[in-house]
């Protein structure tokens, strides 16, 4: 197990700089001139020249990658270019306002997404079916932006049940944290558990139709035992890595929530960032995010692993 | 006992009069701001907050006159090259540095010289600061520039502590950024919030009623106004125009607005680059005088902005002091613009229009693209990101562009670098020295009367040669809770919270 673990981790440092190169590359190929944009409306000609200077602008672009991973080497993500902060205080403090949106959004997403699906799997060909197959259509279809406004609208200015927009850290006040949180979450989450209903339905019919459990019936086990124990168990394997990968791409910023809900995470800055020409903001960030889908597969897998004893030997 | 319920009802009638000293007053701004550093800012809601926490050499009234601010009084020299400025006295930073003559010729220099600075071409003109005695500085001129003191009324103006930016580097103190304010500043969460702090030593705090100030960036118009209906904040600047009526229906809300200093039009391309040689828009100004006949300002104004903004002809709004009043926005005329395109030699004109790929502009867009088509201009639209669409005009790679500008006080700040030959803003590359002539000694001369007679006659050649062709100066709008009072709206936009309470 610890020999897997190493493995995956060796194979992702050249995985890292790869993207870093690539999404590097991507920047630079965009149009604009992040000199330019810096320098403000009256655009300046000797502070377009100097930011053109001190950031290696007008290097080539390998040049350019290789000043980067100088610094980040030495521990410096570089400053952004728009607010002048260093990119590794940024990320912290963005890291874990998304780290909470994403995790409270899994947890909505799991807890209504998997039971729906199970459900459904069950009830195939029912009422239930039906009505849970509509409303997770509903779910995946509707653009979680106007969700995100109508909600503003409904609870937070006619009920005023919960606030509009912003963010509370759960350090400074649990409570109202949780309260800033609670309609972003479901937003997402509503999205994602619809997802998540439609891929345990499919592989719950999947497990249902195995000799095993037409055995376990056989056995006269009840049927919520067979369903739970037996079918759920196999089920499983899917879904766990269709989660790993949906909560690294939650983890990765969830750009029009935060932007309804004006919550601080990296789903606002790496936009701004990318509108800004901050390379390094976005640099950092997408390094973030590399890891974070990294460490995401390879729980994925350890997981996947935990589930089905019988991958442990291929492993 | 007499003297005593007497001294009771005083102290009641007191508290009743006087406002309310509320702790935090949240305002909701459009835009994260950039560095918090006069210097270095670029972004107008950086312009914001800076209101509330670094005052200038000079203010301005809603009319534009200059009123005193940290200097109580100036002269100009006959010839517009010496501006004499008296200190308010007894000022200090917010960290205890006293502000006087030293402190503003050590900032005018940093503003000057720190590379970063965006601030160099508003004080290109000023060849030295003096100091004559500890309360008054001589700013010396290379040439007339009357346009000064208005500069001085905006962040090249913002006086800081030369303790606080000498100490570190300029990324240091735009993270911790230190002036003469009547707030100060506490934290920052970028894109999240700014938080002030009253500053108790502030040369007019028995002014200013609220214990702190704290900014909240919410980029979108709707969930900002909607947190402002939700109670999650006192004020909001920049209200949609979609939703002014709704704001002013609102009983709980109180509606602000102002005609704004900027402009917002078509920039055409005369002489940048490859693109000019191939555009039929460059060729001739018969043609560019037939386009912007062909353009129904009051339509725009009532289809895209619900009538709330000034249909406008000039790079000075139609509600500006400085506007040319001989010279009033043209009705439609599609007769007349046929027949300036037959007089140029085609019946039909081909060319793109770039704009800013947000909903508003692309609407603008589409408006004036079928307008303009019934006079025999077939307009493409090209939208991009304001980042490819600047460095496209600067370059020379466009056409025509639809863009703003946000304004400022002094007029010659809306015309002079556009309009001269090789101006730092010239993107269409326009050349005429009689302009430049014109608008020389506009810039030459401290008399209102005289400065205004050049403009204009610059503005008269201009509107021949149309290389913007202006469409509409923006109206500022604010909506706060009802509870706020004492809010006066100014045409630059920003928040001045001189006398503002909560009751």
């Amino acid at each position: 197990m610890i020999r897997f673990i190493g493995q995956r981790l060796l194979v992702a440092i050249p995985t890292l700089i790869l993207i870093s190169m690539l999404v590097f590359l991507l920047q630079k190929l965009l149009p604009g001139d992040p000199a330019l944009i810096m320098a403000g409306d009256q655009r300046d000609p000797a502070a377009i020249a100097f930011y053109r200077m001190k950031y290696h602008l007008t290097d080539p672009i390998p040049v350019q990658y290789f000043y980067w991973v100088k610094d980040v080497l030495h521990g410096d993500f570089g400053m952004s270019l728009r607010t002048k902060e260093p990119v590794l205080t940024l990320i912290m403090e963005k890291l874990p306002v998304t780290i909470q949106l994403a995790v409270m959004s899994m947890i909505l997403a799991l807890a209504i997404g998997i039971p729906a699906g199970i459900v459904s799997a069950v009830k195939k060909g029912t009422l239930t079916d039906y009505v849970a197959n509509v409303i997770a259509l509903i779910g995946l279809s509707i653009p979680n932006f106007w969700l995100g406004i109508m909600m503003i609208l409904l609870v937070a200015v006619k009920l005023r049940w919960l606030p509009a927009s912003g963010y509370v850290s759960p350090f400074e006040d649990p409570v109202q944290s949780l309260r800033t949180m609670a309609m972003p979450s479901l937003v997402l989450g509503a999205m994602i558990a619809s997802a998540f209903s439609r891929h345990t339905r499919s592989a719950m019919l999947s497990v249902l139709k195995t000799d095993y459990v037409r055995t376990a019936r056989a056995k006269g086990l009840r049927e919520h035992v067979v369903v739970i124990k037996h079918a759920f168990r196999n089920a499983l394997i899917p879904v766990v890595t269709v989660a790993a990968l949906i909560f690294g791409e939650l983890l990765a910023g969830a750009v029009l929530t935060e932007q309804v809900f004006t919550i601080p995470g990296f789903g606002k800055l790496i936009v701004d960032a990318v509108f800004n020409r901050d390379y390094a903001v976005v640099q950092g960030v997408v390094l973030c995010t590399g890891v974070a889908f990294i460490l995401m597969n390879l729980l994925a897998d350890l997981g996947c692993l935990a589930l089905n004893p019988r991958m442990r030997e291929t492993a | 006992m007499t003297f005593k319920r007497l001294a009771f009802t005083l102290a009641i009638a007191t508290a009743l009069a006087t406002p309310a000293f509320a702790a935090n007053l949240k305002i909701g701004i459009g835009e994260d701001p950039d560095a918090l550093d006069p210097d270095q800012s670029r972004t107008f809601v950086g312009e914001v907050v800076f209101a509330s926490m670094c005052d200038k050499l000079v203010n301005i009234k809603p009319d534009l006159t200059i009123i005193p601010q940290l200097a109580t009084s100036w002269n100009w020299s006959a010839d517009a090259t010496i501006l004499t400025l008296e200190l308010r006295k007894g000022v200090t930073f917010q960290d205890g540095t006293p502000f006087n003559a030293a402190a503003v010729i050590a900032n005018i220099k940093r503003s000057q010289t720190l590379p970063e600075s965006s601030r160099k071409s508003e004080l290109s003109s000023v060849d030295k600061v003096t100091a004559n005695g500890d309360y008054e500085v001589a700013f010396h001129l290379k040439s007339p520039d009357s346009t000064l003191l208005a500069t001085l009324a905006a962040r090249p103006g913002a006086m800081k502590s030369p303790t606080a930016f000498g100490k570190g580097s300029a990324a240091d103190f735009a993270n911790n950024p230190v002036c003469v304010g009547p707030y100060k500043f506490k934290s920052r969460v970028a894109q999240d919030r700014i938080l002030l702090q009253k500053d108790p030593n502030y040369w007019d705090a028995k002014d200013f009623h609220f214990d702190a100030i704290t900014y909240l960036p919410i980029p979108d118009p709707t969930v900002r106004l909607a947190n402002l209906r939700a109670g999650d904040l006192d004020m909001i600047e920049r209200v949609a125009p979609t939703d002014a009526k709704s704001v002013q229906s609102d009983a709980k809300l109180t509606y602000a607005q102002s005609p704004g200093l900027g402009y917002n039009g078509i920039t055409i391309n005369i002489a940048n680059g490859a693109d000019a040689k191939a555009s039929p828009l460059a060729a001739n100004k018969l043609i560019r005088q037939a386009f912007d006949l062909s353009i129904d300002r009051d339509a725009i104004n009532q289809v895209v902005f619900e009538g709330m903004f000034t249909p406008g002809n000039q790079s000075a709004s139609p509600k500006s002091p400085w506007y040319d009043g001989d010279d009033p926005v043209r009705a439609r005329d599609i007769d007349k613009a046929k027949a300036l395109l037959k007089q140029a030699g085609v019946s039909s004109v081909d060319f793109t229009l770039s704009v800013i790929n947000d909903p508003q502009s692309q609407q603008l867009a589409q408006v004036i693209q079928s307008m303009v088509a019934e006079s025999g201009f077939n307009m493409k639209i090209r939208a991009s990101e304001f980042g490819t669409l600047l460095a496209s005009q600067t370059s020379g790679d466009y056409q025509a562009d639809l863009i703003g500008w946000s304004g400022y006080v002094d007029p010659d700040a809306n015309l002079y670098q556009f309009a001269v030959c090789g101006g730092s803003l010239n993107d269409t590359k326009y050349c005429n020295p009689d302009v430049d002539k014109l608008l020389n000694a506009a810039r030459g001369s401290t008399d209102p009367a005289v400065r205004k007679k050049n403009y204009d006659a610059a503005r008269a050649v201009l509107a021949q040669d149309e290389d913007i062709v202006y469409l509409y100066a923006p109206t500022w709008i604010w909506a706060m809770n009802k509870k706020i009072t004492g809010f006066t709206p100014y045409p630059d936009g920003l928040i001045r919270l001189v006398g503002v309470a909560e009751d």
